[in-house]
């Protein structure tokens, strides 16, 4: 296998590791790790596909290692791991991943809300419109995948990501969230939804199967809407 | 960009963005030249006559139908993008770009085969 080895002017290096069954791209990494390199730097924590913390570049392709296995990925029995792209890279696998949550910040990712704990318990039907939106768009794990594939991402360093704007279009359906207003005028900015040029790599890649591209558009309309009637 | 970065990239619905982009800049490099083709008739009937003999070679009449497969991939994939974008959603894009690159390669291919 074939692992990048040091900054963002580093390099591919080679190593040979056993070949198990079911084993995963985040298993042989680990094992370079352990017995062959210990100066390899990489990231993980939950190993269950739950914390999106071990997402790299496998075989030219964006995924979640802990979950991919070997076997499946494996070109003549071997393997090139690399950082994700679109991102700095801090040192060999690891990527700085600050641009990515600092856009989530950019697109008012954070829920605000609109009522007190002296308040009422909303009760929201789970078969409403606006629910079942957001149930369709929230179960990212911040992975970045989505933003290591996406080109409009590589071409505007601005560009929210499909992560951040999936995110803010979760928020935009949640009727409890009382900055609707403030968020659409974030995502309808330069650099926001409407940058995006609908390729749906994040959809193809996500390997929570989100598919953010049907959320940058229901936050294309939802902007358009509310700057015709003035709201933004 | 380097092939590398190409390995994830073959997606149908990736290859109807990439088709978009390129038939996009092919028609932006042909409308100044139809243009000017049609400036021909200002001055005068023999230019623009001369011209269609011209373009009555079998491989003009090749690379006129291949303009069309162009103009309707551009446009029938605009037409996707702008249902995605306006409309609700709807699952089965790849089948939706699939169609539209079918339908575009029957038109230009009937229109081919009624200049011969």
């Amino acid at each position: 296998m074939s692992l990048w080895r040091g900054g963002e002017k580093g390099r591919y290096e080679t190593y040979k590791v056993p070949l198990r069954e079911n084993q995963t791209v985040l298993d042989v990494v680990t094992f370079v790790q352990r017995h062959l390199d210990p100066t390899l730097s990489y990231r993980f924590a939950c190993r269950v596909g739950m914390c999106g913390s071990c997402a790299m570049t496998v075989n030219g392709r964006p995924r979640w290692t802990c979950r991919t296995h070997v076997s499946r990925v494996a070109t003549r029995g071997q393997l090139e791991i690399g950082p994700l792209e679109n991102l700095p890279v801090i040192k060999d696998l690891t990527t700085d991943m600050r641009p990515f949550f600092e856009k989530w910040q950019q697109a008012k990712g954070a829920f605000v809300p609109s009522q007190t704990r002296g308040d009422e318990i909303e009760r929201i039907r789970p078969d409403s419109p606006a629910r079942i939106a957001a149930d369709a768009a929230i179960e990212c794990i911040n992975c970045a995948i989505c933003y290591a594939a996406c080109d409009t991402v590589r071409w505007n360093s601005d560009y929210l990501g499909p992560a951040a704007l999936n995110r803010a279009w979760t928020l935009v359906n949640d009727v409890r969230d009382g900055a609707t207003s403030e968020r659409l005028q974030a995502v309808a900015a330069s650099g926001g939804c409407h940058a995006c040029h609908s390729h749906q790599s994040c959809q193809e890649l996500c390997p929570q199967q989100l598919n953010p591209t049907a959320s940058i558009a229901g936050l294309k309309r939802r902007t358009m809407w509310a700057y015709l009637k003035g709201e933004i | 960009m380097t092939l590398r970065h190409l390995r994830h990239r073959h997606s149908a619905l990736w290859l109807a963005a990439l088709a978009h982009r390129l038939s996009g800049l092919a028609l932006a490099v042909f409308l100044p030249l139809h243009f000017l083709t049609l400036g021909l008739a200002i001055r005068g009937e023999a230019p623009l006559e001369s011209f269609l003999r011209w373009s009555d070679q079998p491989l003009v009449k090749l690379a006129e139908s291949a303009l069309i497969f162009l103009l309707m991939l551009h446009m029938f994939g605009g037409l996707r993008l702008l249902v995605i974008e306006n409309l609700s959603w709807r699952d089965g894009q790849k089948q939706a770009a699939t169609i539209v690159a079918g339908v575009s390669a029957a038109i230009a291919f009937f229109l081919l085969a009624r200049m011969f």
